[in-house]
């Protein structure tokens, strides 16, 4: 079992005392299979993905990746987790403006120390970027960035790939032919993925689907 | 609409009241130095103007004596030939510790409008002109008078270090009844020549600038130099600041039009908000630069009587020309920092992006621009130096190389940093020095200030200490004679000498005259044949055997001041007062006076003006009997102790003026380096808030808050030390500049340059504490920044 | 004028008002010594200063006819005010000096004032031979019977010599004339007989004068009672040569005080107690924002005199740090004649 979250709880500080938004989920996920994760807008969905990630801590329950209780780590131990075990796909993109593509592609794999050149040279071929590795990010169409920070993320060859909406932000078609190169290396690498979407197009693509509905497993 | 417009524009300042006490204070500090400098300046001008107002000299013609004073019977020639002149008697007397210029008026005679306003109030005449009489002085001077014997009113209208009081009373307390120094022209005068009735005056036109003023132009330019470089400096936060505010609102601006509001309201209330805010932020800044100039006034006072004998009230009043003088001046400053904003909202397009430019890369096309201003103003500077004179010049050529080096820093950096760049290995480093690269043209501004606060600083210190270790070798040439005995009168002179003789190896005569040398004024002194100055003097060029030329009378010595204004060198003639001229022998450093000094044998001098009293005299001595002697001059011959000075007293006293008259540029230097400082944390803060979503990817992607944090510090104190270093030459320049170029036209003497690195260490430590300082907050706030936040950076609802 | 200019004036004021007799002095007199009933003059040791007594002056006016077929007035002060009884050395002197210098035509007057301090020789007077001087302003001559006067302005001047064979006239009883019913008193004695001719300068070009002059001569420490506040002075040259000094000391307190003198054409006077001699103003002119009496009737029953005086011109304002009304006047009526008027006090 790579990924099993067990009760997992989280409150945030709100006008007239805490919000729940997690509210004792359990889940988990094998390495090598897929999962969406989906329900309405404030169900947690983006939450227990950024718990899930060591992006944040839970108020209870327990999250374990590859057998470590990640919510027992320290920042350092969260920040080892993330650069080593855990890679990251946002919605948002989210790349490092200061550096070109090349760069940000191999930049999780570098500070993880599994830099591997010609896999990062495959990536951009099978993700098309060849011809966009000296140019920055600004420079970048939407579908092209996509692309980029899903290269940054395979190529840190993490065990446990977590996707927040990685279509989100691209029309249909594009949307559709970035996610079938995703899956296609996410099987490479063989990974485990947990992708949170809205999309029903999205979802289908999964082995599995879980729906949350107010912080609860519905 | 105009209502609601302003009111979302002045809501954003509420949201970032940080921002708007970042624009405050940097107005606030530029207004501040700036017009604190002009504090003082205005100060020492109005005392000035006082003291010459004291004798009308910018409004009469002035009738002088040839010599030092004349007999009062040519006043009544005058008088009873028709000529409507008022006397005068000048004098300095020493009391309480302090000497005090007195000024014997007659209130008959006098014109209404010399002698200050409130010698009026008293319509106590008799008690005025009739014995023991009494004396209006500056309130901080009358306290020194209590002990004369005679009423001391203080009158604030009186010029500082001034006292004056009737003709009758100041010609008894000076000791020279029936003498007067100068005659005041109040009217025409009549068809009698002056000559036939008064051979030994001569009538001057009425100044047309003070004297003192005049001497002290180049030390109040100096200050104001000063003044305009703080003001520069705090411009760069103001910029900042107000580049900042205007690129988060563009979604506000660009709303704002979009439901109807013209580009014109838009522009017109963006003024009136700045207006606003500069005048506030003026406010709070002539403020504190009235405490800063109230804080430096008494130094800048102390100096300008060390260094040019000018009294200047250490009491600060405002003026409301300072005021206004200090709002125009923030308001022009907040519209040049505030600029290049207006012109990007002006040209700002109604349909883009509602995105925040966050940070924009430095084009190299921009680079290249300010590489080619940077090069072209050094050209400038060039030219200036080879065919520019007068200390305006100098002053513009300080300037434009000031701007040119900073110009040329954010291309120096970035340089170094692709360099760096080019060397890192690793994930890590290659962003690092990436992200430092991108967020040059956020910091250069900022980063641009600190290089010139750090090259004025090294350029300063640089003169200052030259200067500290030229003049303290100098002292030590020019004060060899072991004790220094002042004679009240000629008699006391007498008894004096008969009393050393057989006790000192020699007693050197100082005598000298007061007169006009190549149409300005001179002192003229008579130098003893003797070993002391022959061994001791400091000559910096000289014919051969220029000794025995001076004593025989054939040659005289001229300071560096009068050689360097009229081109004089040795060998050339000098025509002297009298009609004569004698051959230039020598030229000696004279560091520290502002007037033409020449020097001539004793006895060419004693046969010139043989009124000329003999009261100072210089003793030689094995140094060792010199405080026994001291004891017994007191003791056994009864000259009083503080006519009495031995060398090393003489020497600390030369130096304590010295150490004063750089007091203020000291004091000044520290202020712009903190306003640099300030501008480093402004900008770093600025930027800390706007990296948020440059910082989080990497976050994410496996780093601790707190090594990012470190590497921010890491940053700031890099750039800071690459801006140092670039600082150390320009600093040099600058020095090279203020030595040879500056201290010349002010002065009239050039001091040799030293370099003194152990003082740039120091500066180095300082400015990476600076840029620590002001990196640890943001550092803090970014390792303190709760997940959360970061977070909000990919939350799909943003 | 500025505050200072302000306060030099006052200062001068009051000296000049002590000299003229206001500015409330006080009943004791300080040190200064007091006039005497029982003095004899001695000449010419009484045409020096009296510098024991406050104040003193030499005050010479005259009517002139000029070769133009003009007439003219002059009037030439000299001031002394003491600020202490003494005399003393160089600038220590508490004596004051200044002089007043005018000239009236029908259409113009010119006035200028001198200041100067006593024992330094930039003013004082001498009595034999006779000098008076401040500045290049200088009477002087062998003898107060004999003298060449010289003075003037930045647009006027003259130089006159005055001559006389007529004895000095003591005014009041054998020159104690006193100025108020509570015995304030002066020693007084004039020259009201005096040739005059010379040349006086005018902006115009100079103009060769002759006329008639009169000198007072007078010196007290305490002239005027405290509530009187000003004078009407009248010295004036009758046909068949007669004389006649008047004064009034105008104060609304105690009523008015009158003096007047009746002097022969033989130089003998006649001392006319208060009442006798009365003064009406007839007809007031705006001079330098006041109303200022130009015409007067006089009345000295003793003598059948009953005239009308009338100024010649009504502007003869003298604006200097004391500003006073003195010009020349015209005598109609019993009789005929002309002289000069001086009125102080009228604010």
């Amino acid at each position: 079992m790579l990924l099993s979250v067990e009760t997992l709880t989280k409150t945030y500080p709100a006008e007239g005392g805490r919000l729940t938004v997690l509210d004792g989920i359990s889940m988990s996920l094998d390495a090598g299979r897929t999962l969406a994760l989906t329900g309405e807008s404030g169900s947690g969905k983006s939450t227990l993905l950024h718990l899930i990630g060591g992006l944040d801590v839970p108020d209870a329950g327990r999250v374990m990746v590859d057998g470590t209780d990640i919510a027992a780590l320290d920042d350092k131990g969260r920040a080892a987790l993330r650069r080593g075990t855990v890679g990251v796909v946002f919605q948002q993109f989210n790349l490092i403006p200061s550096l070109d593509v090349s760069a940000n592609i191999a930049f999780q794999a570098r500070l993880a120390g599994r830099h591997d050149p010609a896999w990062d040279a495959r990536l951009a071929r099978a993700l098309g970027l060849e011809d966009q590795l000296g140019k920055y990010p600004e420079e970048l169409s939407g579908g092209q960035q996509q692309r980029v920070a899903i290269g940054r993320t395979l190529a840190a060859r993490p065990r446990l790939i977590l996707a927040d909406e990685p279509t989100g932000n691209l029309d249909e078609a594009t949307g559709d032919r970035v996610l079938d190169l995703f899956l296609q290396l996410v099987a490479e690498t063989g990974a485990a993925l947990l992708t949170v979407t809205h999309s029903g197009r999205l979802a289908a693509r999964m082995d599995a689907q879980l729906v949350l509905s107010q912080g609860r497993v519905a | 609409m105009i209502r609601a417009g302003l009111s979302a524009l002045l809501s954003h300042w509420l949201r970032r009241p940080f921002q708007l006490v970042t624009l405050v204070t940097g107005l606030a500090l530029a207004t501040a130095l700036w017009s604190g400098v002009q504090a003082i300046n205005a100060e020492a001008r109005a005392s000035y103007d006082q003291a010459a107002e004291t004798l009308g000299e910018a409004r009469y013609p002035q009738i002088v004596p040839d010599g030092a004073d004349f007999p009062q019977a040519d006043y009544v020639g005058l008088r009873r030939a028709g000529w409507p002149v008022t006397p005068v008697i000048e004098g300095r007397l020493r009391a309480g510790g302090q000497s005090v210029r007195l000024i014997g008026i007659d209130p008959l005679t006098a014109p209404a409008d010399i002698a200050p306003d409130t010698v009026e109030v008293e319509t106590d005449l008799a008690g005025f002109i009739t014995p023991p009489g009494l004396l209006y002085a500056n309130p901080e001077t009358a306290p020194a008078l209590s002990g004369l014997g005679l009423r001391v009113v203080p009158a604030a209208s009186v010029a500082p270090g001034t006292a004056i009081g009737d003709i009758g009373i100041v010609q008894g307390l000076l000791g020279q009844p029936g003498r007067l120094t100068r005659l005041i022209l109040t009217g025409d005068a009549p068809g009698t020549p002056l000559q036939d009735i008064a051979s030994g005056l001569t009538r001057r036109a009425q100044a047309e600038s003070n004297d003192i003023a005049r001497l002290t132009d180049s030390f109040h330019l100096n200050l104001t130099a000063f003044g305009l470089l703080s003001f520069a400096v705090g411009l760069f936060i103001v910029h900042g600041a107000i580049g900042l505010a205007f690129e988060q609102r563009r979604p506000v601006f660009r709303t704002l039009r979009a439901l109807g509001l013209p580009l014109r309201t838009l522009i017109g209330l963006l003024s009136l908000e700045l207006v606003i805010l500069a005048l506030v932020s003026g406010g709070i800044g002539m403020a504190l630069g009235y405490l800063i100039a109230a804080a430096l006034l008494p130094d800048v006072a102390a100096t300008l009587r060390g260094l040019y004998g000018a009294d200047v009230s250490g009491q600060l009043s405002l003026r409301p020309a300072w005021w206004a003088a200090g709002m125009v001046i923030a308001l022009l400053g907040t519209a040049i920092a505030a600029a290049g904003a207006f012109w990007r909202v002006a040209r700002l397009p109604l349909l883009a992006s509602a995105q925040p430019r966050a940070w924009s890369r430095g084009s190299a096309a921009g680079r290249l621009a300010q590489g080619a201003a940077a090069a072209a103003l050094g050209l400038v500077a060039l030219g200036l130096a080879l065919v520019g004179s007068g200390l305006v010049a100098g002053f513009v050529l300080l300037g434009v190389l000031l701007i040119a080096a900073a110009l040329a820093l954010p291309l120096v950096l970035h340089g170094v940093l692709v360099l760096a760049a080019g060397a890192a290995r690793g994930a890590l480093p290659q962003w690092f020095w990436a992200d430092t690269r991108q967020q040059l043209p956020g910091l250069s501004l900022a980063l641009m200030a600190l290089l010139l606060a750090l090259a004025a600083n090294i350029g300063v210190g640089t003169m200052v200490q030259s200067f500290r270790a030229t003049f303290t070798g100098w002292l030590d040439q020019r004060l060899a004679a072991e004790l220094y005995v002042r004679a009240s009168d000629p008699a006391e002179a007498e008894r004096l000498l008969a009393y050393l003789d057989g006790r000192v190896d020699a007693v050197l005569p100082i005598v000298s005259v007061d007169a006009v040398v190549m149409g300005a004024p001179a002192e003229i002194f008579g130098v003893a044949d003797h070993a002391t100055y022959r061994d001791n003097w400091p000559l910096l060029s000289a014919l051969p055997d220029v000794w025995d030329r001076v004593a025989r009378g054939e040659a005289v010595l001229v300071n560096e001041q009068l050689a360097r204004r009229e081109a004089l060198a040795p060998g050339d003639p000098l025509p002297l007062p009298g009609g004569d001229t004698r051959t230039i022998g020598g030229v000696y450093s004279d560091y520290g006076n502002p007037l033409a000094q020449v020097l001539i044998g004793l006895d060419a001098f004693r046969a010139r003006y043989p009124d000329a009293p003999e009261l100072n005299f210089g003793l030689r001595l094995p140094a060792p009997d010199a405080p026994a002697l001291q004891r017994a001059l007191t003791d056994e011959a009864g000259i009083a102790p503080d006519q009495i000075t031995d060398q090393q007293s003489l020497k600390r006293f030369s130096l304590g003026i010295f150490e004063r008259t750089f007091a203020v540029t000291g004091a000044l230097n520290v202020l712009t380096l903190a306003v640099a400082g300030f501008a480093i944390l402004t900008s770093l803060l600025t930027l800390s808030t706007m990296r948020q979503p440059q910082l989080a990817p990497v976050w994410a992607l496996g780093l601790t808050r707190a090594s990012l944090a470190r590497l921010e510090i890491l940053r700031a104190l890099f750039l800071a030390l690459v801006t140092f270093i670039a600082a150390i030459p320009v600093g040099l320049l600058l020095a090279y500049v203020l030595l040879a170029v500056i201290n010349v036209e002010a002065f009239g003497w050039r001091l040799p340059m030293q370099v003194f690195p152990g003082d740039w260490l120091w500066l180095g430590a300082l400015s990476m504490l600076a840029a620590l300082l002001a990196a640890l907050w943001p550092a803090r706030r970014l390792a303190r920044t709760p997940p959360a936040e970061l977070l909000k950076v990919f939350a799909n609802e943003r | 004028m500025n505050a200072k200019g302000y306060s030099i004036a006052l200062m001068f004021c009051a000296s000049f008002a002590e000299a003229q007799g206001f500015a409330g002095l006080g009943t004791d007199a300080e040190g200064f010594a007091m006039p005497d009933a029982g003095y004899e003059f001695e000449f010419p040791t009484d045409h020096g200063p009296h510098p024991a007594y406050r104040i003193e002056w030499w005050y010479l006016t005259a009517n002139l006819d000029g070769a133009d077929g003009q007439t003219y007035g002059m009037q030439w002060t000299l001031f002394r005010s003491a600020l202490a009884p003494t005399e003393g050395d160089g600038w220590s002197s508490p004596q004051i000096w200044f002089g007043h210098a005018a000239l009236t035509t029908k259409t113009a007057h010119f006035a200028a004032e001198r200041f100067a301090r006593g024992g330094i020789g930039q003013a004082g007077v001498t009595a034999e031979p006779f000098e008076a001087w401040i500045d290049d302003w200088r009477l002087s001559g062998p003898s107060l019977s004999d003298v060449s006067l010289r003075a003037g302005g930045e647009e006027f001047g003259y130089d006159l010599t005055l001559k006389t064979d007529a004895p000095f006239v003591p005014q009041g009883e054998n020159g104690y004339s006193v100025k108020a019913a509570s015995g304030q008193a002066s020693h007084y004695y004039s020259q009201p007989f005096y040739e005059v001719s010379g040349t006086l300068a005018l902006p115009d070009g100079q103009v060769e004068v002759t006329g008639q002059g009169w000198l007072d001569r007078e010196w007290s420490s305490e002239l005027l009672a405290r509530s009187q506040e000003g004078w009407d002075w009248f010295s004036l040259h009758l046909g068949g040569g007669a004389r006649l000094m008047g004064f009034v000391l105008r104060d609304d307190a105690a009523g008015d005080y009158t003096s007047a003198t009746w002097i022969a054409p033989d130089g003998t006077p006649t001392p006319y107690p208060d009442g006798a001699f009365t003064a009406e103003p007839l007809r007031a002119a705006e001079v330098a924002g006041r109303d200022i009496p130009v015409r007067w009737r006089l009345k000295l029953p003793g003598q059948a005199l009953d005239v009308e005086v009338t100024a010649v011109n009504e502007q003869a304002w003298n604006p200097l740090a004391f500003p006073y009304w003195e010009g020349p006047v015209t005598v109609t009526g019993s009789h005929a004649g002309r002289g000069y008027l001086e009125m102080t006090g009228y604010e």
